[in-house]
């Protein structure tokens, strides 16, 4: 059901123009992480903690420092000491305490993997042999990895100064428990008891990596006068600077970030590990230093997003309307407070109508990396929790799937778990458009069934800021400081075009460093389409005022005597009537006529709506084995307006495909010493090309009245109803209920021969 | 620093007496799991001997019925080979079950049995195929089977300074058939959790007259397992005989606990894996009885 295009007044908004960087990306020529060199770069080098908690005793660094070819070595000694300070400057928030320990231990290390030295050498080579010069003696303490065994009594508390955020009052002790959050409201156990039907159950997952192909890596180089460049890839180079300067206590204009192209993200780069060590390196050493992570050390010491255990209970009447809700779950921290929960809290039930609710959400420190962003950050977890419990009652109530869920759908001025009205969302339409789609009525062959799931993200604005700025041939330059990871710049041309009036080849958009351009937010909450977007528009907007108030003073008459029309300015009055003067002969004779001609918008963008999507698939599970294939897989998601459908869509399929990953196959797993057993993708199985089918997605097309163009955005719902949508099929397939992730063959081949 | 020597021999004999003067000197085939190990510090030769440069080295040779591939040979060139296919078809598929595209382009059978991992791919097919390999040393050169070859894991019977020259198949049995399945949780870019290899011959009415029956990733070092054999030969592939196949080949499992599979796991999937494969191998043995 995509909306007919013809209903839309737009010239450039809903093509699919090729991407301004894909030609350098597809021939080689873009300059990613480790691309980028600076003369008289030295290589760097980080040494970890073998141990998943242990208190660091004393660091030898000096025969490191002996060696031939080493520069400088840098410990958590080199970083400032900091006042506790919670920074809101990627998804969620960070303590800057928290952030400058993670990038270099000082005490204690709370995970294996966790930095504790690094060094700058000549070479790679001479940087890892200097690495095994440094000696580390360490006091091995009791460490935790499990939930509910980090909240037992008598576990290693990671942090003496953590006591529960969120719980009034103040617990008299510190332990693991980092936050809770609760919302909802009602009588939910007399609704329950009083239900003509009730499911619960008990859903477990694992933490996954966000999976980016391209390592973390940076460049910097700090001068002695106390300016420094970094050149990075991140989805949020003004991140990277706030982060960077707060760890380093130095101003923020001192440090000028450079955005190189992003290989993903997924939330997992927008924060910092390596570049404030990289700093203090080339401090020392005098030299630019580069710095770039192994795949190993990507899945030993950056962000997974949480593993949960989370218990559902659920009550309809017989009619199937929902009357009650209760969710509670633990979510992963690991060494540091994420502040994933509350997201987790507000993405759990709300895409239903139900009276009495209570969502619990706490968020539990444990000897694992710090959890980081991942796509829609929190709500995955708990909606395949709910989404396959509203499978489960479903089946009770005799009531088919996508009904029940229809029957119960949000929509606008219904109230969120927060209690805020629901804006113009588009559940509804998802779930209708989903029905309508053959795929939904489409025979299934032996040993296949059909899931259903639905799901949804909060979205967001925030702060932007774009230029908009005019050649003097009449071509336009849209600078941005928001990293584009899922083609914004060809969004931003795109939109930038429909204002003007003009070809989307006279606009280009890059993405400008932080001396170029005012503060933007990270690339992430789904927020650049929708804020940057907005920000664009306004900028363009006044480049047009500009390009009319000039064209006017040109021909002598005030500007409300000419109009622009076709990408030209028209004279509507006095002698000159009729008359068009192009972008090109205005901003040619710019220099005489008040100056060049650009514009900046720099808000907060206001009046963001959710996304919510309706996943439909289909499964074979070979009873024999156990494995599960995908069949067929169909994403519906109402994404406001779609700027770049093919952009959208591949957002779409990119999500649905992480989440079925998540359902199938991908785990962190521990052996009993605390250490990650499979750091590498060979056994942290992300799926192949093979293992999917195409995924189709449907995109609906709800708009935002608070956006000029309509948009919502797109990028996070996606991943967010795989997980039950694959349960679902699989219950349908093969009669079995899954509560536990991944669904790996072997876990489905147990729950089919329970004999053994 | 250490330093790694690398030397590309034009001769066997030269091979050999770079591989005898240095213990830790290696032999380079397509070097997907040499060079791997190397980079990630789990092995430091101090010379690397590429073999490619070898005349024969690299190819399927053909000699009537039998077949012989040479130890550079990549696994992407097997599958191009129309009569390997055709006589062998398992032990095609299982080579090219191993890693990528990218990694079969390089990556050959030899060393994919040199590397002695218990899972190796190829291993159970050519096990089952009763392929033999040849080996050159200081002594001259010698043939063992395949099965000989592993000892453990990482480690084979090579002594110092030998290295497999190529492996010969014996002339394909008429009436003869093979198949190789596995079982990962990916469907590519994966390590048998379970590897079964199969070689039947059926007579003219249909009765197994002779099979090998190999698993991989089920003990240290490729299983052949004569117990799985003897319950199918004689019979007509009947459910009993292929129920009593799939108990011989779960008794003589003995797969350990990891990331990869449980006990349990690995013993149910051998014996569906390897009735399957017989059933494979049977269909083939038909079509061409």
């Amino acid at each position: 059901m995509n909306a007919p295009s013809t209903m839309k007044p737009f010239r450039h908004v809903g093509t699919r123009p090729v991407r301004p960087d894909g030609v350098d990306k597809v021939t080689g020529k873009a300059l990613y992480s480790t691309d980028f060199k600076a003369p008289g770069m030295l290589w760097g080098a980080i040494l970890r903690s073998p141990h998943p908690h242990a208190r660091i005793l004393s660091i030898d660094t000096k025969k490191a420092e002996a060696l031939a070819g080493v520069k400088a070595v840098a410990t958590g000694r080199d970083l400032p000491t900091l006042e506790s300070l919670v920074m809101h400057v990627g998804e969620g928030a960070s303590d800057i305490v928290d952030v400058s320990h993670n990038c270099l231990a000082l005490d204690k290390v709370l995970y294996e993997g966790h930095a504790v030295a690094a060094v700058a050498a000549a070479s790679p080579e001479i940087a890892r042999e200097a690495l095994g010069l440094i000696t580390v003696e360490y006091e091995e303490l009791a460490f935790v990895l499990g939930l509910e065994e980090a909240l037992a009594e008598g576990a290693p508390v990671l942090h003496d100064t953590v006591f529960t955020k969120g719980v009034d009052p103040k617990p008299d002790r510190p332990s693991n428990a980092a936050m809770r959050v609760e919302m909802g409201g009602g009588d939910v156990e007399g609704a329950l008891a009083s239900a003509a039907a009730t499911v619960t159950g008990r859903y477990t997952l694992e933490p996954v990596h966000q999976g980016y192909i391209e390592p973390h890596a940076c460049v910097a180089s700090w001068n002695g006068d106390g300016q420094a460049q970094i050149w990075t890839s991140s989805q949020g180079h003004f991140a990277v600077r706030a982060l960077t300067a707060s760890v380093l206590a130095i101003p923020q204009a001192d440090i000028r970030v450079t955005p190189l192209e992003i290989g993903g993200g997924f939330g997992g780069k927008t924060t910092v590990y390596l570049e404030p060590v990289a700093m203090v390196l080339s401090k020392k050493s005098g030299r630019p230093v580069r710095l770039a992570m192994t795949r190993e050390e990507v899945f030993r010491a950056t962000g997974p997003a949480p593993g949960a255990v989370i218990d559902v209970r659920l009550g309809a009447a017989a009619d199937g309307t929902l009357v009650a809700a209760d969710v509670e779950f633990l979510y992963h921290s690991g060494a540091y407070t994420a502040n994933d929960a509350g997201a987790g809290v507000s993405s759990a039930i709300g895409h239903y109508r139900i009276p009495n609710s209570r969502v619990v959400g706490i968020e539990v420190l444990c000897n694992r990396p710090a959890a980081k962003a991942y796509r829609a950050p929190g709500a995955p977890q708990v909606n395949f929790a709910v989404e396959s419990a509203m499978d489960e009652l479903a089946g009770k109530l005799g009531i088919d799937p996508l009904e029940l869920r229809l029957k119960n759908a949000a929509i606008e001025g219904d109230p969120q778990t927060t209690g805020l009205p629901w804006g113009r969302i588009g559940y509804v339409e998802c779930l209708e458009a989903a029905k309508a789609h053959p795929h939904w009525s489409a025979p299934l062959g032996p040993n296949q069934g059909r899931g259903i799931a639905g799901g949804y993200w909060g979205n967001y604005g925030g702060p932007s800021t774009v230029n908009v700025s005019v050649a003097e041939d009449g071509t336009v330059t849209v600078a941005t400081g928001s990293p584009d990871i899922g083609g914004s710049r060809a969004s931003m041309a795109i939109m930038a075009a429909e204002v003007l009036d003009i070809p989307y080849e006279q606009v280009r958009a890059v993405v400008a460093d932080t001396a170029s351009i005012g503060v933007s937010m990270v690339t992430g909450g789904s927020r650049t389409t929708f804020a940057t977007g907005m920000a664009t528009v306004q900028a363009a907007e006044e480049v047009k005022r500009l390009l009319c108030e000039r064209a006017a003073r040109m021909w002598g008459v005030i500007s409300d005597q000419v109009e622009w029309r076709s990408g030209e300015v028209i004279c509507l009055d006095g002698e000159k009537q009729g008359q068009a003067m192009s972008a090109a002969a205005i901003a040619g004779r710019s220099f005489h006529s008040g100056g060049p001609i650009a514009a900046v918008a720099a808000l907060s963008a206001k009046g963001w709506l959710p996304g919510f999507g309706v996943h439909i698939c289909d499964t074979e599970v070979d009873p024999e084995t156990g494995h599960v294939k995908i069949v067929r897989y169909t994403a519906v998601q109402d994404v406001g307006i779609a700027i770049h459908p093919d952009y959208v869509e591949g957002q779409i399929q990119g999500g649905a495909a992480q989440g079925i990953g998540w359902a199938l196959n991908e785990a962190y797993i521990y052996g009993k010493d605390g250490k990650l057993d499979n750091a590498g993708f060979l056994d942290y199985r992300m799926p192949v090309a093979s293992d999917l089918p195409m995924i189709e997605a449907v995109i609906v097309e709800v708009p935002n009245p608070s956006h000029p163009y309509g948009v919502k955005g797109v990028g996070e719902v996606p991943i967010v109803p795989p997980l039950a949508a694959v349960a679902n099929a699989i219950h349908a397939a093969a009669g079995v209920r899954l509560k536990d992730l991944p669904m790996a063959p072997d876990r489905v081949y147990a729950a089919l021969h329970p004999e053994g | 620093m250490p330093s790694t020597a690398y030397h590309a021999p034009g001769t066997v004999e030269d091979a050999v007496a770079l591989l005898a003067a240095d213990p830790t000197a290696r032999p380079l085939g397509g070097g997907t799991d040499l060079i791997v190990q190397m980079r990630a510090g789990r092995l430091s030769p101090g010379a690397v001997i590429d073999l490619k440069r070898i005349g024969g080295m690299s190819g399927v040779h053909r000699a009537g019925d039998a077949f012989a591939i040479g130890a550079a040979t990549p696994c992407t060139a097997l599958k191009a080979d129309a009569a390997l296919s055709a006589a062998w078809p398992g032990v095609v598929e299982a080579a090219n079950l191993i890693g990528s595209v990218q990694v079969r382009n390089r990556a050959t059978m030899a060393g994919n049995l040199c590397n002695a991992s218990p899972a190796a791919d190829s291993v159970p097919a050519l096990v089952a195929a009763g392929a033999v390999c040849v080996i050159a040393g200081p002594s001259g050169q010698r043939e063992v089977p395949v099965e000989a070859i592993p000892v453990s894991p990482g480690k084979t019977s090579l002594a110092p300074g030998e290295f497999v020259v190529e492996i010969r198949f014996p002339p394909k049995p008429a009436g003869g058939g093979d198949a190789y399945l596995r079982s990962t949780p990916r469907t590519e870019m994966d390590i048998a959790v379970v590897g079964a290899g199969v070689s039947i011959v059926l007579d003219g009415e249909g009765i197994c007259t002779a099979a090998r029956i190999a698993l991989g990733a089920v003990g240290p070092t490729v299983v052949l397992v004569e117990d799985a054999a003897a319950a199918l030969v004689g019979s007509k592939l009947d459910d009993d005989a292929l129920a009593a196949m799939s108990q011989a080949v779960q008794a003589a499992s003995n797969p350990i606990d990891d990331k990869r599979g449980t006990v349990s796991y690995r013993k149910a999937m051998a014996g569906v894996l390897a009735r399957r494969a017989v059933l494979i191998a049977a269909s083939r043995a038909g079509a061409k009885a």
